[in-house]
């Protein structure tokens, strides 16, 4: 038997394509989660004191304990209250609200990047407080975090093979359907890393770019 | 309400035992001062006498820690519920400080919108002005500080002096009834200040707007104010008209501040 069989890589392929893009599923809305909700922690971390005490804890403790223990625990746990989800659902949330405190510390970092004298000059013409943040402030505290929010996306990405531990059937997931029928893992296990390298690598050439692009400005 | 004027028209602005600490370090203390409707104030003394957290308070950007501050009669800090004197709300505070605008030493111009977007910004939000009444008002304005062309502009594509003349007409924009400028002049490069300074006292001349400055231009302050104001250790140490005060100040801290800055 070959160690590699061109054959049996060419029929994989579609069910890996197929994992793919529950990867992709997964990745696009647990950024989207991670990319809202770590503004409004980040809004939040500047209100008033105990509102930003308790803001800090949450984002401690969800960055004390590991993703996976997290997973599990929406999994398993949330049923007991009634809760029952999708496997991917539940996966989404974890990958989206983990990824939240994290980019809550980017977005917390453009905004204290940008000069005080801005919010006093729109103290001083009187804009009204959500117009400070929205016209103001995060327009220019956002381009700013650009590249950092984006090295967290491709991170997530490479990530989101934990969710096999709940069934999740993403590229890895598929990997070991195929796998495990087949008892052929070279090709499958090589294919799946050649996906996320092709994924990860022009995206993480594009961060530079930014990171570039903002540097030269 | 407080520091009701018995000479008739009731001041523009109303400093009355205003104390203000930051830390330990007391900044103003038993600050009391009026200003007129239509006057000109300079504020002059030596760096960190409190003379810009004058204008910080005014603002709002700054909380006194006593006394009362009342703009055209107006507290900024209480206000009228049922007869009694309560703390100020947002929107109290909001509609006194529509009537104030302040220019900033390093012009804060928001960076993120053009010339245009900086101008119509407020008068759009805050005033409720159309796109195109704020938009003809933007025009006209940046007509007067001399920048019409660069209305399409970016705030970084602007020389200091243009940043500032652009700011100037941020403010005026809001139909101001005070002004406070805040060491306009001192982030400028030196060929740029006289410009700038002679905006200023073209719209001082044109307008009726009562204007409270923090300034080290000696001569600015000689010829734009009505009145000039020494500070020392938080508090006023010489009230007097500029040929006065200028000429022959009366308290010897004023003598030596001028001689050390004047005759450099």
């Amino acid at each position: 038997m070959n160690v590699w069989d061109w054959n049996f890589a060419g029929q994989i392929i579609p069910a890996l394509l197929n994992g793919l893009r529950i990867t992709l599923i997964a990745t696009v809305l647990g950024s989207l989660i991670a990319f809202v909700l770590g503004l409004v922690l980040a809004i939040l971390g500047r209100g008033p004191r105990p509102v930003r005490i308790v803001v800090r804890a949450i984002v401690e403790f969800i960055r004390s304990t590991p993703l996976l223990v997290q997973v599990y625990f929406l999994f398993f746990v949330l049923p007991a209250f009634g809760v029952v989800l999708p496997a991917l659902t539940v996966g989404v949330l974890a990958l989206g609200v983990h990824y939240a405190t994290y980019t809550s510390e980017v977005y917390r970092a453009g905004i204290d990047a940008v000069p005080r004298g801005q919010w006093e000059a729109a103290t001083a013409l009187s804009l009204p407080r959500t117009r400070v943040w929205t016209g103001v402030v995060l327009p220019q505290a956002i381009p700013r975090v650009m590249p950092a929010l984006g090295n967290y996306v491709i991170s997530m990405f490479k990530e989101t093979p934990l969710l096999i531990g709940i069934g999740v059937l993403d590229i890895v997931g598929q990997v070991r359907e195929v796998g495990g029928q087949s008892f052929r893992y070279v090709e499958a296990y090589t294919l799946a890393g050649l996906l996320f390298l092709l994924l990860s690598y022009p995206a993480s050439l594009a961060v530079r770019r930014l990171e570039r692009r903002r540097a030269v400005r | 309400m407080p520091s009701v004027e018995k000479s008739g028209a009731d001041p523009m602005i109303a400093f009355d035992g205003v104390e203000k600490r930051f830390g330990d370090n007391v900044v103003l203390s038993e600050l009391s001062f009026t200003v007129a409707p239509g006057e000109h104030v300079c504020l002059i003394g030596p760096s960190g006498s409190g003379k810009t957290t004058i204008l910080r308070l005014l603002m709002t950007l700054e909380k006194c820690d006593a006394g009362t501050i009342t703009v055209g009669g107006t507290s900024l800090s209480h206000m009228e519920k049922n007869g009694k004197l309560v703390p100020a709300d947002e929107k109290h505070v909001r509609d006194v400080r529509k009537r104030i605008g302040m220019e900033f030493q390093q012009f804060n111009l928001f960076p993120n919108m053009t010339v245009r977007g900086n101008l119509v910004e407020a008068p759009t939000r805050v005033l409720g002005l159309s796109k195109d009444e704020a938009d003809a008002r933007a025009k006209e304005l940046l007509d007067l500080v001399g920048l019409g062309d660069r209305i399409d502009s970016h705030p970084t594509q602007l020389s200091g002096g243009q940043q500032q003349r652009v700011a100037i007409a941020r403010a005026l924009a809001m139909r101001p009834d005070v002004l406070l400028l805040d060491e306009v002049t001192s982030a400028l490069d030196p060929e740029l200040v006289a410009g700038v300074l002679k905006l200023l006292s073209d719209i001082g001349s044109s307008t009726d707007i009562t204007f409270l400055c923090v300034t080290h231009e000696m001569g600015f302050a000689r010829d734009f104010s009505d009145r000039v104001m020494m500070f020392d250790g938080g508090r006023v140490i010489e009230d007097a008209a500029p040929e006065k005060l200028f000429t022959a100040p009366e308290h010897e801290r004023t003598q030596a501040f001028l001689h050390a800055v004047v005759d450099r």
